[in-house]
């Protein structure tokens, strides 16, 4: 089922930010936390992806397949290809119905498909992928799925690959999540305050400044998203924490500021009529050899040199 | 008015309880007796007290641990004997507890499969028991035990799919959370079952201290629902109050004493 142009503009139109999340192609990573979860969205992007038409597979590690797919009707359902790791993902019950490969085999497996069209990969979730896989292997096999359409010397045209990864923030050090980050092409990040979700969203475009915007969201029953202006409450009075606090030293004619050896010299400066032992000594004991000052008066042609005192005609 | 959880809404899903500079084991035993006068089958991986304590606070809250496990409707591993089992008696199959005998334990299948051995469905004609329920207290010792976060975790997975998933039955499990102290693998392992969870219960010391009539709040979050709602009412808090056989909560700042 595809969509006239107007019903998938109107779509666009609804989305805006989070629309172009898709479009970009490339790693997108979902930060959640336990307040605010993300496999809502997760669900919300990926029924966006089948509506367009896109071929979409589910790395599914952490919930079941029926979960994944409840709320989805049935179009959307016959879309989702489920790569099921919930049941047995460490080969516990040692069937033969373990995926061979682990879930970096499947994920891999996925991007040899002969289908030229593009596809959408959600991986729920990429904690438990970095929980059980080094990082390392992790950032090469994401490196090489989301930049799979620059590969050279490939005579099939390759469609877009879209990678959505769910990433539980509180589970995972700075390091790795850093790796992750600077793979990513977008980076949506929820939060919200008093029951209302929001997706703070930075956006690396290729070539461009990256870009930043806070949306606020709500998920329908049916995982559709619906944008809204903000949260109800009246707005805060302080300042959004993007903008940094204005410097009022920074356009001034003069400098204001003291490098680090000025700041030395002058701590180090006594004051001169601060009276301190050393200054004591100074005065009351000429050093030898210090220079006392001398007064060089060449006089002129038209000088006066009288010897006489001026004032000894005051009577003092 | 005291917060309800009806059966019906939870089958099938994980509760977490964790406990904050204050002790949670109250909800342990309220869920203990909760689930037993539900007729439910019961597995209690009991890590951190005796059978005789369990017992003891469960007859106040109207419940025979002896009995039930006569019956058949209790199934109990008491970790402080069993641990010891694991040196000084020979066993044929993998004690549930095998991991303290190896050196490079690295999962805890052995126990994984106790769980599922205790809940599996029983041919016996007629169904005795309503579901089956999976009680731990508590996950924080197996990391004292040596366990790696993400062992744990895994472990909470696969009796997640056998209980939750294949056998629709439901998960209580305690978890410390450590606060101040630095704790990194207990972090780990408190926020990976937290985001698995559908509900967390976090009991909380207050933030002024110790007092005779509020012994502590709750915090009630509600996760993953399974019909995401456009404003839902995620997080509840209540205060309560721990009596010799009941727990009385009050909305914050309605304690009777303070009115």
């Amino acid at each position: 089922v595809t969509l006239s142009e107007g019903a998938r503009a109107g779509i666009g139109r609804e989305l805006g930010m989070l629309d172009s999340l898709l479009s970009l192609g490339g790693l997108v990573l979902l930060r959640d936390s336990v307040e605010w979860e993300g496999r809502s969205l997760l669900k919300a992007l990926v029924k966006k992806s089948a509506l367009c038409g896109e071929q979409v597979h589910i790395l599914g590690c952490e919930v079941s397949e029926e979960e994944f797919r409840e709320g989805f009707d049935s179009d959307i359902n016959n879309r989702l290809v489920y790569h099921d790791f919930f049941r047995d993902p460490l080969n516990w019950s040692k069937t033969e119905e373990a995926l061979p490969g682990g879930p970096l085999g499947a994920l891999r497996a996925i991007c040899k498909r002969t289908d030229p069209g593009p596809v959408t990969i959600a991986l729920d979730s990429l904690s438990w992928l970095l929980l059980h896989l080094p990082c390392t292997t992790l950032c090469q096999a994401l490196h090489a799925v989301s930049h799979q359409d620059a590969c050279p010397g490939d005579s099939s045209p390759v469609g877009k690959v879209s990678v959505l990864g769910l990433l539980h923030e509180e589970l995972h050090g700075p390091g790795p999540v850093g790796a992750l980050s600077s793979l990513a092409q977008t980076e949506v990040t929820l939060g919200g305050t008093k029951g209302q979700a929001s997706a703070h969203i930075l956006c690396r475009r290729p070539r461009q400044r990256p870009t930043d915007q806070t949306q606020w969201f709500s998920i329908l029953p049916d995982f559709s998203l619906d944008l809204q202006e903000g949260p109800s409450v009246e707005s805060q009075p302080y300042s959004d924490p993007h903008i940094p606090p204005v410097d009022p030293t920074t356009h001034l004619t003069f400098n204001l500021h003291l490098s680090k050896k000025e700041r030395e010299a002058k701590d180090s400066l006594i004051l001169p009529f601060q009276f301190s032992s050393e200054k004591q000594q100074a005065l009351l004991r000429p050093r030898p050899g210090q220079a006392t000052s001398h007064i060089f008066y060449e006089p002129d042609a038209y000088d006066d040199l009288d010897q006489e005192d001026p004032d000894d005609d005051l009577d003092i | 008015s005291r917060p309800s959880l009806s059966l019906t809404e939870i089958e099938g899903k994980l509760t977490l309880l964790c406990d904050a500079k204050t002790d949670g084991s109250f909800l342990v035993h309220h869920f203990l007796s909760f689930y037993l006068k539900a007729n439910c089958k019961v597995c209690f991986v009991a890590l951190f007290q005796s059978f005789s304590h369990y017992n003891i606070v469960g007859q106040k809250l109207g419940v025979n641990l002896t009995v039930a496990r006569e019956r058949g409707q209790l199934v109990f591993l008491e970790g402080l004997k069993s641990a010891v089992d694991v040196f000084f008696q020979t066993q044929e199959e993998p004690h549930p507890l095998q991991f303290l005998r190896e050196a490079n334990a690295g999962n805890l299948k052995p126990l994984f499969e106790f769980v599922r051995e205790a809940l599996k469905p029983v041919d016996s004609g007629e169904a005795r028991w309503t579901y089956p329920v999976l009680l731990v207290d508590d996950l924080s010792v197996l990391l004292s035990l040596g366990m790696g976060a993400v062992a744990v975790l895994d472990f909470i997975h696969y009796c997640r799919a056998t209980v939750c998933w294949e056998l629709k039955g439901n998960m209580v499990i305690l978890v410390h959370d450590s606060g101040d102290v630095e704790d990194e693998e207990n972090d780990i392992l408190l926020n990976g079952v937290s985001h698995q969870s559908h509900l967390i219960l976090r009991a909380e010391g207050l933030a002024t201290g110790f007092c005779r009539d509020v012994h502590g709040q709750l915090r009630i979050l509600w996760r993953r629902p399974s019909q995401p709602t456009a404003q839902r009412d995620q997080s509840l808090t209540y205060q309560y109050k721990i009596q010799d056989k009941s727990v009385s909560f009050f909305a914050k700042g309605m304690s009777p004493a303070v009115l």
